[in-house]
């Protein structure tokens, strides 16, 4: 039976390997052991339980079961347990999860994937339960060993005290007594007035490890033995190989094998630029099959085509065809959006040990449970033989849900019989995403003679997620990804039809930070807009109206226009638009503003965001979220475009797949409006989709044109 | 065949055998072990490989070996080896990374236009500054570095 590779060997391990001959002495890298959250299994030491282990130093290691990929999880799950469990903050050390454990102690981390914006809210309760459950059992220990009722000592800071006599006792002095406690009944939990650790602004734990160079992400794995991959697919997705010849490239330098993967083929070599280079001169011969023949412009004909289809029933109230056909005026608009990328600053990569009957996989996954099912299944070994190792995460927004390279790399590894770091380019990265569908929106309002909104009748056409993911069929025709923010939408409207049209290509689809969301908040609140501008009423004004009886809207809209200046004169050339969007039970209002030049370049100056996500747990990485989501949204309407031609993705890197860079980043102001009771919103997605929607409307208001297709870039603004 | 040459990075000479088209970001990581420096698309587009050669801010994965033996290269780990620079202490008390991805390249193209002009203004900043975050930690960024030249003239 191999060995584990625990962490602290693991970083032995590498630094033992340091490549290159040192001509100076001493480690190559500062400080190399970095206090790392890498998953370690098994515990030596008694635990609390899954989530608390206190060792004799008195460290706190929390595990955090979800993945950081920029978030702030490491920091912000950590304070839930802590704020119950009335520890030393300075002492607490995060630690990740470990999915092997999750999959063989029947689920004690519950679903450790990391999306839909719900770490917090889908797990504070059972945190927040692990910490109560702890504290109380350390207290009895201490208790216990004093002879006193439990009833006379508290703990605090990392002590129990026994209040009539002054004794006190450490938790770390504590922790292996409490760990064989079982109480009769388990302890409730503070409700949010008794916080005292969460809602407080604290520093991050990944901080000092980002600014040094020290945080190891999947990317900076590195193995004794360990060799590289370079990979390629089909450019046409669901094409496949037809003939490489591996003699043009077994001859290189440093180059090692040619394995297939599942629609293309790997370059293995001693280091990753040997790899790649050869991979880039290995001849290969595609099928493409069919799709080769398709493009944007036909898929854009397509889905506006679908429009007019038989379309399934998301929410109907009232009578929508009647009330359009008597209505005094009426307003229509198809809004397009196109297929995104993920982009994610590091590009996918996996690092996988294969050996006979067990697996290791080090990756940076936002779905560790769903990485060790499919190492499993990709290996042939038993899924109880599989170790994930969770690395930080360049960036996630939806992309790393879906580990399209850790298979890859499982099968290399098991074809070299070596530990293998496969890194896909940024071109394979780019053109191999799973991306955001592309989507067609109709929007008909019908106005009563007083200018109010008596009948809405929207009609979405998007490629379905489901179907590309193969996790069902949609078979009556809906999922919540394409009509979620259309069939919930917060406005009263007597009349109101949402249809819903799936049509997909082979263009394969997934999660894009904010999901449906991301086109349906531009399409309905664009539409509001023109109502307000066809009614003659202030856009503000009408929303306010449409909000009658969601008083939670209506605080977020009046705090957002008195933050963000609504209604104060700009200058000509520029403009303020406004949208608000509920989506992973938060609301966001977002105002822009913005000047656009009379040769049509369009300059986002500021953006004004009011937040209610009922509760925060850290307001420091909620505020940098907010500001995450509104640059990753203005980079999608300003830029945001991946387009086909011959069946293959056009754009290949960050050239012609533009981002927003420091010299177009606005001011952003980011505000509350807490709801608080009950209420626990997600924050990582619901700042991204009003703004796309704000600045089309500010564009509106600074030039009279409308934008109803993105990405702006290709709006003709200027005079 | 290639023979070995011999590179200096932070101070620490290391004799590497590498084709000399190589690219800098790959000996530096693969080589030396130095992986502070990253990967982001391999043509200069990015930055999250910048790194000093000889005092510049320079894109480590268009340079070839060939290009900068001979000369003085600091990486991240480098900067702040002995204690954190100031801009590393600014950025820690802005809370800038969140995904940390892109920033070691962002502290070394900082580090840079600092050392060139302690007092940037937001212009030179706009300038200098055109590494990608998809983060979106522009805003903390610009902070960041007019705190570092704080830091620097006390």
């Amino acid at each position: 039976m191999p060995t584990e590779i625990s962490r602290r060997a693991f970083i032995a391990a590498s630094l033992s390997a340091a490549g290159g001959l040192m001509i100076a002495s001493g480690p190559a890298a500062a400080g190399a052991a970095a206090p790392e959250p890498w998953s370690e299994t098994p515990a030596v030491l008694p635990e609390l339980n899954a989530w608390i282990l206190i060792e004799p130093d008195e460290s706190i290691v929390i595990r955090v079961a979800q993945s950081e990929m920029g978030e702030g999880i490491l920091t912000s799950l950590p304070m839930i347990v802590a704020e119950e469990l009335h520890c030393d903050w300075a002492k607490v050390r995060p630690e990740f999860a470990s999915a092997h454990r999750n999959f063989t102690e029947d689920n004690p981390y519950r679903r450790m994937g990391t999306g839909g914006s719900g770490a917090v809210r889908r797990s504070r309760e059972f945190l927040q339960q692990a910490g109560a459950s702890a504290r109380v059992r350390l207290i009895e220990a201490a208790a216990r060993r004093w002879s006193v009722p439990a009833s006379e000592c508290r703990a605090n800071e990392g002590m129990v005290v026994h209040g009539a006599s002054g004794r006190r006792l450490t938790f770390g002095a504590l922790a292996a007594a409490a760990a064989n406690i079982k109480l009769d009944q388990e302890p409730s939990i503070k409700s949010p007035d008794q916080f005292q650790l969460i809602g407080r602004p604290m520093a991050r734990f990944d901080t000092p490890v980002k600014v040094d160079g020290r945080a190891r992400f999947g990317i900076d794995t590195d193995l004794p033995g360990m060799v590289y991959a370079a990979a390629m697919t089909c450019p046409v997705f669901g094409g496949t190989l037809k003939h490489f010849d591996e003699t043009a490239i077994l001859g290189r330098r440093g180059v090692i094998a040619v394995v297939p993967v599942p629609g293309g083929v790997a370059v293995v070599a001693d280091r990753y630029w040997r790899a790649k280079e050869a991979l880039a001169r290995l001849p290969v011969v595609w099928a493409p099959g069919e799709a080769a023949a398709s493009d944007s412009a036909a898929f854009r004909q397509a889905y506006v085509q679908a429009l007019d289809g038989a379309a399934a029933t998301a929410h109907e109230t009232g009578d929508v065809v009647g009330a359009l056909a008597g209505a005094a005026q009426r307003v229509e608009a198809i809004y397009e959006v196109p297929h995104l990328a993920h982009a994610p600053m590091e590009p996918l990569n996996c690092t996988a040990h294969w050996q006979n009957d067990r697996i290791d996989v080090w990756i940076g996954t936002q779905n560790p449970d769903a990485a060790l099912q499919l190492a499993a299944k990709t290996g042939e070994v038993k899924p109880e033989n599989v170790y994930i190792h969770t690395c930080y995460l360049g960036g996630g927004f939806g992309r790393r849900s879906v580990n399209d390279e850790l298979a890859q790399a499982v099968l290399v590894s098991k074809a070299v019989g070596r530990p293998v770091k496969l890194i896909w380019s940024r071109e394979e990265d780019i053109q191999h995403d799973r991306y955001r569908p592309q989507a067609a929106l109709r929007f008909r309002a019908g106005l009563s003679a007083d200018g109010g909104l008596a009948a809405l009748d929207i009609t979405t056409a998007v490629g379905s997620i489901t179907r590309s993911l193969g996790y069902g069929k949609a078979e009556n025709g809906l999922e919540n990804q394409a009509i979620e923010g259309l069939a919930n939408l917060p406005y009263a409207v007597e009349n109101l039809k949402v249809g819903c049209l799936l049509k997909n290509t082979h263009v394969p689809v997934m999660f894009w930070r904010s999901v449906g969301s991301s086109q349906n908040a531009f399409a309905l609140e664009s539409f509001i807009d023109e109502v307000a501008y066809a009614s003659r009423t202030d856009p503000y004004a009408l929303r306010y109206s449409l909000l009658a009886g969601r008083e939670d809207f209506r605080r977020v809209l009046t705090r957002l226009a008195e933050k963000g200046d609504w209604g104060k004169p700009r200058p000509t050339g520029h403009g303020r638009g406004l949208a608000i969007h509920e989506s992973f039970g938060t609301i966001v209002g977002e105002i822009v503003e913005v000047a656009v030049s009379p040769r049509g370049q369009v300059k986002v100056e500021r953006v004004v965001v009011v937040v209610d996500c009922g509760h925060v747990v850290n307001p420091r990485t909620v505020e940098m979220q907010i500001e995450s989501a509104v640059i990753y949204g203005l980079t999608a309407a300003l830029y945001g475009e991946i387009t086909i031609r011959e069946g293959r993705v056009e754009q290949s890197n960050f050239n012609d797949y533009e981002m927003v860079r420091m010299a177009e980043a606005p001011l952003i102001e980011t505000h509350f409006a807490l709801s608080g009771g009950k209420k626990w919103g997600g924050i990582g997605e619901p700042g991204t989709p009003p703004l796309a929607p704000a600045l089309a409307n500010a564009i509106f208001a600074a030039t009279g044109k409308r934008i109803r297709s993105l990405p702006i870039k290709n709006a003709k603004l200027g005079a | 065949m290639t023979q070995a040459v011999v590179l200096t990075v932070n101070g620490r000479r290391f004799e590497v055998d590498c084709e000399p088209e190589t690219p800098l970001l790959w000996v530096l990581r693969d080589e030396l072990h130095l992986t502070g420096t990253k990967y982001g698309c391999g043509i200069a587009a990015c930055g999250a490989c910048t790194v000093h050669v000889e005092g510049k801010a320079m894109r480590a994965c268009v340079l070839s070996l060939a290009d900068v033996v001979s000369k003085e290269i600091v990486t991240i780990e480098g900067l702040g080896a002995s204690q954190l620079s100031p801009v590393q202490k600014a950025w820690i008390e802005h809370d800038v990374p969140q995904c940390g991805y892109c920033q070691s390249g962002q502290i070394m193209a900082a580090a840079a236009l600092l050392a060139q002009n302690p007092q940037p203004t937001d212009a030179d900043i706009d300038a200098a500054m055109t590494n990608i975050c998809r983060c979106g930690t522009y805003t903390r960024i610009r902070a960041a570095i007019h705190r570092a030249a704080e830091l620097i003239r006390l």
